[in-house]
């Protein structure tokens, strides 16, 4: 009896902590008439948002990538004096308030920062460009990937690589023909969700590129835009919520899809921050 | 055949220091406790851990070279690792997985190996016995110059173990490149190798042929590890042939081994030379120890039949025939020509 009012009591919290989580979604797609949403798609402002959008995401996760896999390689399999530190160097991101992340990338990169005259005397000037978005965005969702890449190549059978070399392979035919086949699925679901988090980048952006339309208004700060100064901008806002809202969807599925693929060739399991395995 | 040299080749590890010698020529069989730098030797062989000092030849070729600074990597000599998981890749076929080794080479293999049937499947897939194979396909598909095995039979029940071995000593007897293999369990040491060395906190004990490290066991340790039962006490007397010992528990035995001195020694008795009565036998020649049965273990048609310090091996039908049974009394008993004397100081064991 007791049991059955316990877990009565379990279901009951659970299930308010889903509806919690589910109702601003809900409101979302509820609140206006689909016809009206999928109206405002050709606006101007939702069309320029979305092609910053999703070219400034592209190149930063291009960038997150080809950086980010040889460092969390090194970091993974190798122990030097620092380790710890560039491990944390590589999180910190994470933790960072966005708004201290583009204080801190103004003050290097910015016209009077650190690299500052040197990027001028290169005639380079990197505030308020599309260029400032595409790097606020990757600092400050690369350690998503970054992170995943090392568990998963932690988790890499160190005597697979090791029988690869007595196979006759070097260190990089090893890495690109058992390492990262192996790591694949892992470093799928890591960039998924470094790819959702630059999307869903505000203040970083906001401070370090700016808000303007068609150079560097992402959908995040289009719709703090028209939410907060056009008066009847509030449609143009949800339905560009809508639009994100989607994405991200699809970016959690690629995850999940990918970390199931990850499992299933190498029976070792993972453990992605954040986010059970255990699907 | 290629001869495979090390000369004090040197690795530190955790506790103790690996440092040992070797001439691999033939098949050579390493044994040992776990952790005592058997699968390090192979890894230094193979080119997976460089040494800190010492010198790694292949025939006239040097592998490795402290002193000279020479260290190829594993990919540069040709060696064939099969790992004590095998480390096929998962995500490959039976055929990718020897490809990988070399080209071309997978019909060959697969049809020596007898795993054709095989070649689409994924390792994870595969029984124990059938990753050996495919294992060991891998490996000489690489026509290395040396073949190493990790604890080969270790992953493997019981059961397949026996098969395997057979499959083992059959390739090995045909193989014509040197081999090395360590295992823990000295009764796959004599059956795969015709040489055994003994190695213990890193370095070699004792190096001879399975019946040599039997007859003559250099000590206490290496007595154990080849299965004898071991019997502390002092000598009491001395004749002309024969000493007498008087073991920890009062039972006097006497021995043909060499038990000079009057400290401690220690007697090793090889469990097939021990003779198990229920009555007490009227042969005064014999050395008896007298006790309850404490255990019977069968292994396959022999058994182990345990009294006090002792362990008999007989056949389970002289088991069935004497009708023994754990708690019952029994006589264990051994000629005087059965025992070795392994250490005679200071009471060591």
């Amino acid at each position: 009896m007791r049991r059955a009012v316990g877990s009565g009591l379990l279901i009951a919290v659970a299930l308010l902590t889903l509806a919690f989580l589910a109702l601003p979604i809900v409101g979302i797609f509820v609140h206006t008439s689909p016809g009206k949403l999928l109206h405002q798609l050709s606006n101007p402002v939702v069309k320029d948002a979305f092609l910053v959008s999703v070219k400034t995401s592209l190149l930063a996760q291009a960038l997150i990538l080809l950086l980010g896999t040889p460092t969390a390689y090194l970091l993974a399999t190798r122990r030097f004096f620092g380790h710890s530190l560039a491990v944390t160097l590589v999180e910190l991101p994470l933790v960072l308030p966005p708004a201290v992340a583009g204080i801190g990338l103004l003050t290097a990169l910015g016209r009077e920062g650190l690299l500052g005259s040197s990027l001028s005397a290169l005639g380079v000037t990197l505030p308020f460009t599309q260029t400032a978005v595409t790097i606020a965005v990757a600092y400050v969702a690369s350690p998503l990937y970054i992170r995943q890449a090392i568990a998963t190549f932690e988790a890499t059978d160190p005597h697979l690589t090791a029988a690869s070399r007595t196979l006759g392979a070097g260190p990089v035919r090893t890495f690109f023909r058992v390492v990262l086949p192996l790591a694949r699925g892992g470093l799928i679901a890591g960039l998924a969700l470094s790819f959702a988090r630059g999307l869903g980048e505000f203040g970083a952006t906001i401070m370090f590129a700016g808000s303007l339309q068609r150079v560097t208004q992402t959908l995040p700060l289009a719709i703090y835009q028209e939410f907060d100064i056009q008066p009847d901008g509030f449609t143009t806002a949800l339905a560009m919520s809508g639009v994100l809202v989607l994405i991200s969807a699809v970016l959690l599925l690629t995850l999940r899809i990918a970390l199931t693929w990850q499992r299933s060739p190498s029976s070792r399991s993972l453990s992605l921050f954040g986010l059970s395995s255990s699907v | 055949m290629a001869t495979v040299t090390l000369e004090q080749v040197t690795v530190p590890l955790r506790t103790f220091e690996l440092r040992l010698s070797l001439t691999v020529d033939s098949t050579v069989a390493l044994i040992g406790p776990s952790g005592a730098g058997k699968s390090t030797v192979l890894n230094a062989i193979a080119g997976l851990t460089k040494p800190a000092a010492g010198l790694i030849r292949c025939d006239e070729r040097t592998w490795f070279d402290a002193d000279r600074g020479v260290f190829l990597q594993p990919e540069e000599r040709r060696v064939g690792l099969v790992f004590q998981d095998y480390a096929l890749f998962p995500h490959l076929t039976v055929r990718q997985n020897i490809e990988y080794a070399r080209r071309g080479t997978a019909d060959e293999y697969l049809d020596r190996f007898a795993i054709g049937q095989l070649e689409d499947a994924r390792p994870g897939s595969l029984s124990g016995g059938e990753r050996q194979r495919v294992a060991l396909a891998r490996a000489l598909a690489r026509e290395p110059e040396i073949l190493l095995l990790d604890e080969p039979l270790s992953a493997l029940d019981a059961h397949t173990k026996i098969e395997v071995r057979a499959e083992l000593q059959q390739l090995l007897a045909e193989l014509e490149i040197p081999a090395l293999l360590v295992t823990h369990d000295f009764e796959d040491a004599a059956a795969l190798a015709g040489e055994v060395g003994v190695l213990v906190d890193g370095q070699l004990r004792q190096t001879g042929s399975p019946t040599e490290l039997v007859a003559q066991p250099a000590d206490p340790f290496v007595a154990s590890f080849t299965g004898a039962n071991l019997l502390h006490g002092r000598p009491v007397w001395a004749g002309a042939h024969t000493t007498g010992v008087r073991l920890e528990d009062g039972t006097l035995i006497s021995t043909t081994g060499d038990a000079d001195g009057d400290g401690a020694v220690t007697l090793a008795v090889y469990p097939w030379d021990v003779t198990i009565s229920r009555t007490r036998p009227d042969d005064s020649a014999m050395n008896v120890i007298a006790g309850a049965i404490s255990a019977i273990t069968e292994l396959g048609n022999r058994a182990r039949v345990t009294i006090g310090p002792l362990s008999a091996e007989i056949t389970v039908d002289s088991l069935r025939r004497l009708g023994l049974e754990p708690g019952q009394n029994g006589y264990a008993s051994f000629k005087a020509t059965g025992t070795r004397v392994v250490a005679s100081r200071g009471g060591t064991g």
